[in-house]
C-alpha cells in the first residue's frame, strides 16, 4: 500500500510533532509514502478569498504530481483535505476551468486529469487500510481512556466536494477509530463546529471564545483529552486554551491529540517518539492514567 | 412506516421554564417529510405543538428548524431520510435566535441584520433617461443568490454568531454581496465602495470563520459564504486593505507565492501590521510557550523544490485577476 504523501505546512511548522508521528505510524503499519517536495501549500481558503485560481492552479498541481507517480494522495489535515477536495469540485464541474488551469500547468510539464481523490489518513485507515488489519497491531488499547472527536470544518463540510455521500461512514469515521482502539467515545455538539483559529489574529476574543466553549463542554462530560485529524484545529484548542481559559474565567486543562498519536499510542509507540511532550497543555495525567508513563 | 419523533419542546408559561425533549412515536406514509411528522403529531397527538409552516414546498422559508442538529426545511427534508437505524428523528427550534415557544423562534435579530446591509439599490452615478440597462451576463450570477427565501437556516448553525451576535451573519452579508456585485450599485463603475468600506468593519465580512455551516443548511443554494469570500476579494480590490482580515489574506498569499509554503512565524506580524507593537506584545506568551515546549515553526522558512515556478505562475495570477 503506497501513496503521495502531502503533510502539509503546519505539520511540519506550527505542529513539528505531527509529522513524524504520522511518518512513524504509517511505518509501522506498512503504509509507504512517496513525498513531493515540490508540492506547495493548499491555501488553507485563505488564499483562495483573494485568488480562487492562483489557490486552486497549486492544488491542481500537487494532485497531478500524484496521478504522474500513479498514487493515490494521503493528506493528515483536515483543512488540507477539504480545500483540494473543494477545488478539485470546481474543476470537475467546470471543464473550462480545468482546462485554464491545466494550460498554466504545461510549463512545468504536469497534466491534471481531475481524477485524483485525495484522502485523509483517518478515511484510509477506515476505508482502503480496514480496521481488521489494524486491529491485530494494537497491542495496547486505549481502555479507560475516554475520548472526544473533534473533526475540524473543512473535513465534514460542504458534504457535495468531500465524497459523503458515497461515503457516509466518513461523518462518523473518528468516532469509529476512536472505539476501534479501545478507547470510550465522549460524543459533544462541538465535534463538527469551528475550532476558531481562522479568525485567531481577526478576532481573537470570538476565536478564544470558540476554543472556550468546545474544550470546556468535551471536560465536563468527562472527556480526558480531544482527538483532531487536524493541525489548525490543533493550533488553537492546544495553544491558545491557556489563553481560552483566562477569558472564560475557568480551568481547562484538557489534552489536544492528533489522530497519529492515539494510534501510535494504541500501537505501543512511546510518548515521546509520538512527540506528546511538545503540547501546550500537559498530557502527563492522561498518561499516567492509560498507564504508558510521562 | 413507524417513526419516532423527538421533539424539544419549551412553553414560556410552564412551570419550571426549561426546555425538555418529549417523543412521539408515530406512524405515517412512507413519503412523508419531517414538517408532515409534525404536523400530524399537532392534529392527531399533541395540539398544544407549536411550529410554523405555510407553502410546505421550500418557497415561504417559515419551517427552518434543526434536525438532528443542524439546520434545514422541515418541508424539504424526507422522513425517511432523516431517521437514523432506530426510526428516531431529533427535532429542535433554530439555533441563534430566543425561543418563544417550542419550534417557533424569534427571528428580529435576522431581520435586524438584514435591515443593517441595507437591501435596496443605491446607484450613486448620474440617473438615467429611462430605466437602467445592464446586460444579461451581469446579472446572470446573481440568481443564485437572488434565490434567498430568509429562512434563518444559516443565522441559526452560523458557529460566530454563536459567540458574538454582533457579527453580521451569512444571511445579510449574502444579500449585501446581492448589491455590491450588482452592476447598477455605487459608483459610476459599478464599485459599491460605500457598502464595501462599511462591510469591512469589526462585526463584518472579515468576521467569518469560514466554517461552511451556512453552506451546508441553505436549502437554496445561496452558499452564502462564497459570498463573502467574494466580498472579501471586492474588498482587497476597492483597496479596503487596511485591516487584519485583509492583511492576513494579502501576506497568506504572498508567502505561498514567493515560497511556495506558509511562513508561520511571519504571517501574525504582517497580520497586525508590524508597527502594531501592543499587537505584538500580546503575541508573546504564546510565543513563549511555544519555544519552550519545542513547538516553534522553523526561525529559517525553507522554499520548496522548483519554487521559480510557483514564483512566476503567482505573479502571472496576480496580474490577470478578472475583473467583477
Ligand atoms: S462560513 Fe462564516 S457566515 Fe457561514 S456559518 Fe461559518 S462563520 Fe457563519
Ligand atoms: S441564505 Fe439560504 S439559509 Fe440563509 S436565509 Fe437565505 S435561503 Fe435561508
Ligand atoms: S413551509 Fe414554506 S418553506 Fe417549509
Amino acid at each position: 500500500m503506497k501513496y503521495a504523501f502531502y503533510p502539509g505546512c503546519v505539520s511540519r511548522g506550527g505542529c513539528p510533532e505531527l509529522y513524524p508521528a504520522a511518518k512513524l505510524i504509517c511505518q509501522r503499519l506498512g503504509i509507504e509514502l512517496e513525498e513531493m517536495p515540490a508540492a506547495a501549500c493548499c491555501g488553507a481558503g485563505v488564499m483562495q478569498e483573494k485568488n480562487q485560481l492562483f489557490g486552486d492552479t497549486l492544488n491542481a498541481r500537487t494532485m497531478a504530481m500524484a496521478e504522474k507517480k500513479g498514487l493515490g494522495l494521503m493528506t493528515i489535515c483536515s483543512t488540507c483535505q477539504g480545500v483540494m477536495a473543494q477545488a478539485n469540485h470546481r474543476m470537475k464541474s467546470d471543464s473550462a476551468y480545468l482546462e485554464k488551469i491545466n494550460s498554466n500547468l504545461a510549463e512545468e510539464g504536469l497534466h491534471y486529469s481531475g481524477g485524483v481523490q485525495p484522502k485523509h489518513l483517518l478515511w484510509i485507515l477506515i476505508e482502503d487500510y480496514g480496521l481488521d488489519k489494524l486491529m491485530p497491531l494494537v497491542t495496547k488499547p486505549l481502555r479507560g481512556l475516554r475520548l472526544a472527536p473533534f473533526y475540524g470544518c473543512y473535513i465534514v463540510r460542504p458534504t457535495e466536494a468531500l465524497g459523503i455521500e458515497e461515503h457516509p461512514e466518513r461523518q462518523t469515521s473518528l468516532e469509529t477509530l476512536i472505539a476501534a482502539l479501545g478507547a470510550t467515545v465522549i460524543d459533544f455538539e462541538g465535534k463538527t463546529r469551528c475550532c476558531g483559529f481562522p479568525i485567531l489574529t481577526i478576532n481573537e476574543k470570538n476565536s478564544m471564545a470558540m476554543v472556550g466553549k468546545h474544550t470546556s463542554e468535551a471536560k465536563d462530560l468527562g472527556a480526558d483529552a480531544m482527538v483532531t485529524p487536524c493541525p489548525l484545529c490543533h493550533l488553537n484548542l492546544d495553544g491558545y486554551q491557556p489563553k481560552a481559559a483566562s477569558q472564560a474565567h475557568r480551568p481547562i486543562g484538557l489534552p489536544i491529540l492528533h489522530l497519529p498519536q492515539i494510534i501510535g499510542l494504541a500501537m505501543g509507540i512511546s510518548p515521546k517518539e509520538l512527540g506528546l511532550q511538545r503540547h501546550i497543555v500537559n498530557t502527563k495525567p492522561l498518561l499516567v492514567k492509560l498507564g504508558a508513563g510521562g | 412506516m413507524d417513526l419516532t419523533v423527538r421533539v424539544k419542546r419549551f412553553n414560556p408559561e410552564a412551570e419550571p421554564r426549561q426546555p425538555y425533549w418529549q417523543d412521539f412515536p408515530i406512524s405515517i406514509d412512507e413519503n412523508a417529510t419531517v414538517l408532515d411528522t409534525l404536523i400530524h403529531i399537532r392534529e392527531m397527538v399533541d395540539g398544544t405543538l407549536s411550529l410554523r409552516c405555510s407553502c410546505r414546498s421550500a418557497i415561504c422559508g417559515s419551517c427552518a428548524m434543526r434536525i438532528n442538529g443542524h439546520a434545514g426545511l422541515a418541508c424539504k427534508t424526507k422522513a425517511s431520510d432523516a431517521m437514523d437505524k432506530d426510526g428516531m428523528i431529533k427535532v429542535e427550534p433554530a439555533g441563534n435566535m430566543p425561543v418563544v415557544k417550542d419550534l417557533v423562534v424569534n427571528l428580529d435579530l435576522f431581520w435586524r441584520k438584514i435591515v443593517q446591509v441595507e437591501p435596496f439599490l443605491k446607484p450613486q452615478g448620474p440617473e438615467p433617461e429611462a430605466e437602467y440597462v445592464v446586460p444579461n451576463e451581469a446579472m446572470m450570477h446573481l440568481s443564485g443568490v437572488t434565490a434567498c427565501i430568509m429562512c434563518g437556516a444559516c443565522v441559526s448553525d452560523c458557529t460566530v454568531l454563536e459567540v458574538d451576535p454582533n457579527f453580521l451573519g451569512p444571511a445579510a452579508l449574502a444579500k449585501a454581496y446581492r448589491f455590491t456585485a450588482d452592476p447598477r450599485d455605487g459608483d459610476g463603475e459599478g464599485v459599491s465602495r460605500e457598502r464595501l468600506r462599511k462591510l469591512s468593519d469589526y462585526g463584518g465580512m472579515w468576521d467569518c470563520t469560514r466554517c461552511g455551516e451556512c453552506v451546508q443548511a441553505c436549502p437554496k443554494g445561496v452558499a452564502p459564504m462564497d459570498r463573502i469570500m467574494a466580498l472579501r476579494e471586492q474588498a482587497i480590490k476597492a483597496g479596503f486593505d487596511n485591516n487584519n482580515g485583509a492583511r492576513h489574506t494579502e501576506a497568506f498569499t504572498e508567502s505561498v507565492g514567493h515560497s511556495g509554503s506558509l511562513n508561520e512565524l511571519q504571517l501574525p506580524v504582517k497580520t497586525v501590521g508590524i508597527t502594531n507593537i501592543p499587537a505584538l506584545l500580546g503575541f508573546l506568551p504564546v510565543g513563549l510557550r511555544a519555544l519552550t515546549h519545542g513547538k516553534l515553526p522553523p526561525l529559517v522558512h525553507k522554499n520548496i523544490a522548483n519554487v521559480e515556478f510557483v514564483r512566476k505562475l503567482h505573479h502571472k495570477l496576480e496580474e490577470h485577476q478578472p475583473e467583477k
